[in-house]
């Protein structure tokens, strides 16, 4: 493939929650900053930029993964979904956001569009194989910095999610 | 923290990175995964003049059993590994190794052969691949060569690569009947750093304990069949022989200790959990 230039910005085509969008980006550029500075996408977070705290995480093709520590250039042609996919309309939350909302997951809300994302690929990835332990949650979320929650109420929306799901696929 | 400005290429073959490498040495650099490299970058520790991506080749995707060992190419992300059917039969160290590898989110995109490139002396791939006895595959316009995992790492993030090389492929040297495998870990929180990790590989007439996040690089020490007080004053001899310095996170005492008892921990759990040859 051509060399993209250090100094020029160079368009990126990507499905953004399912829409086709295209925007420029130098090299540089950081798919967080990308998805909030050229798309409008601000419900990605930005926290240490190094890939520690897990706030800007979104899904690349299925995949969560940092978005701080990825090149806007390298998601041309993939499907990426951040937090603003994730419920089906306007007015309904996923099960999984009210979950959260249910138990408290969330004080101010600035790591949880990262966990969300997390949690997502997560949970989809471990259905069939039965419901997940408390310790198995754990491991996923320690991924995550939150300072609010001390992460008992995330453990439990997201067990209760796990539980829900299992309970309706066998139902 | 955003990094300095660098071209971007991305690359379907390893022969094409090889010729990228040939023209620009250091200045260019792989980007896999980039669990580490973005972060190098990032913090403007290093600023390659261009960044050769080689994450979406499928040529460097391979994941498969080659006789007795598992090759793992460049592209594989420790993910696909780590959720592989079967992997706890095939390399059950691996296996334990893999929860203590930094977190879902990051193996989701780092690969397996990145982080043993990168070399960094507390990583868990490198310490697993030396443990066992792997190997890595090196490719540049001149070539391709493989080297033993012992001779790999050289040194703090150095390793036998040279500048106009990549590393094409790791392989794991899958496990035999009777042998037996242990991983313990210490860290400030789950998935950081290792301040000592320690892999065990028991077989029917050896004990190899390997040390990870102590040295400037993991290192190894094969034994004979001890217990009891006889293999823990090996194992306070290996911890005397590793060059170990004071840190702000945990001084040389501290590693040496850890030494001692997570080696006593992991031996015991590789003696143990031999299966029948």
């Amino acid at each position: 493939m051509t060399v993209l230039d250090a100094r020029a910005e160079h368009p990126v085509r990507l499905i953004l929650n399912g829409r086709e969008r295209c925007a420029s980006a130098s090299p540089r550029r950081l798919l967080s900053d990308f998805l909030r500075h050229e798309l409008g996408a601000t419900g990605t977070h930005v926290g240490c930029e190094h890939g520690v705290c897990g706030a800007c995480t979104v899904q690349i093709d299925g995949v969560a993964q940092r978005a701080c520590l990825t090149l806007a250039v390298q998601v041309e042609g993939r499907e990426v979904r951040t937090v603003e996919g994730l419920a089906t309309d306007d007015t309904v939350l996923g099960d999984l956001q009210a979950a959260f909302k249910r138990h408290h997951a969330l004080q101010c809300g600035f790591c949880t569009p990262g966990i969300l994302m997390s949690c997502a690929d997560w949970l989809a990835r471990i259905a069939g194989r039965g419901v997940p332990d408390e310790a198995q949650v754990r491991e996923m979320l320690s991924g995550h910095l939150c300072r609010c929650t001390g992460y008992t109420p995330i453990v439990a929306a997201v067990l209760d999610v796990a539980l829900a799901r299992a309970e309706s696929s066998n139902a | 923290m955003k990094p300095a400005a660098f071209d971007y290429q991305r690359v379907e073959t390893a022969g094409e990175a090889a010729a990228v490498l040939a023209q620009l040495g250091d200045e260019a650099r792989i980007l896999a995964g980039g669990q580490s490299l973005m972060t190098v970058l990032n913090m403007r520790l290093a600023r390659p003049q261009r960044l050769v991506d080689i994450s979406r080749s499928k040529a460097l995707a391979g994941l498969r059993t080659d006789g007795d060992m598992l090759h793992v190419g460049a592209a594989v992300t420790q993910a696909m590994l780590e959720w592989r059917p079967g992997l706890a039969q095939e390399l059950p160290l691996l296996a334990l190794a893999f929860p203590h590898i930094s977190h879902f989110q990051v193996r989701n995109r780092g690969t397996v052969a990145g982080s043993i490139a990168h070399a960094d002396p507390s990583a868990e791939l490198p310490l697993v691949l030396l443990a066992l006895g792997g190997e890595v595959c090196l490719r540049s316009a001149r070539g391709g060569r493989r080297v033993a995992a012992k001779d790999f790492f050289t040194g703090m993030l150095l390793t036998a690569r040279a500048a106009d090389e990549l590393v094409e492929a790791v392989r794991f040297p899958l496990a035999s009947a009777g042998q037996g495998h242990g991983f313990e870990e210490f860290a400030m929180r789950h998935g950081d750093f290792a301040i000592c990790a320690v892999a065990a590989v028991a077989d029917a007439r050896r004990l190899r304990i390997a040390v990870g996040g102590v040295a400037d690089r993991p290192v190894a020490r094969d034994l004979p069949l001890l217990d009891g007080a006889a293999l823990d004053d090996a194992l306070n001899d290996f911890a005397w022989s590793l060059d170990v310095r004071d840190e702000p996170q945990a001084s040389a005492a501290l590693r040496r200790q850890l030494v001692r008892r997570l080696g006593r921990r992991a031996a015991d759990q590789a003696l143990t959990t031999r299966r029948p040859a």
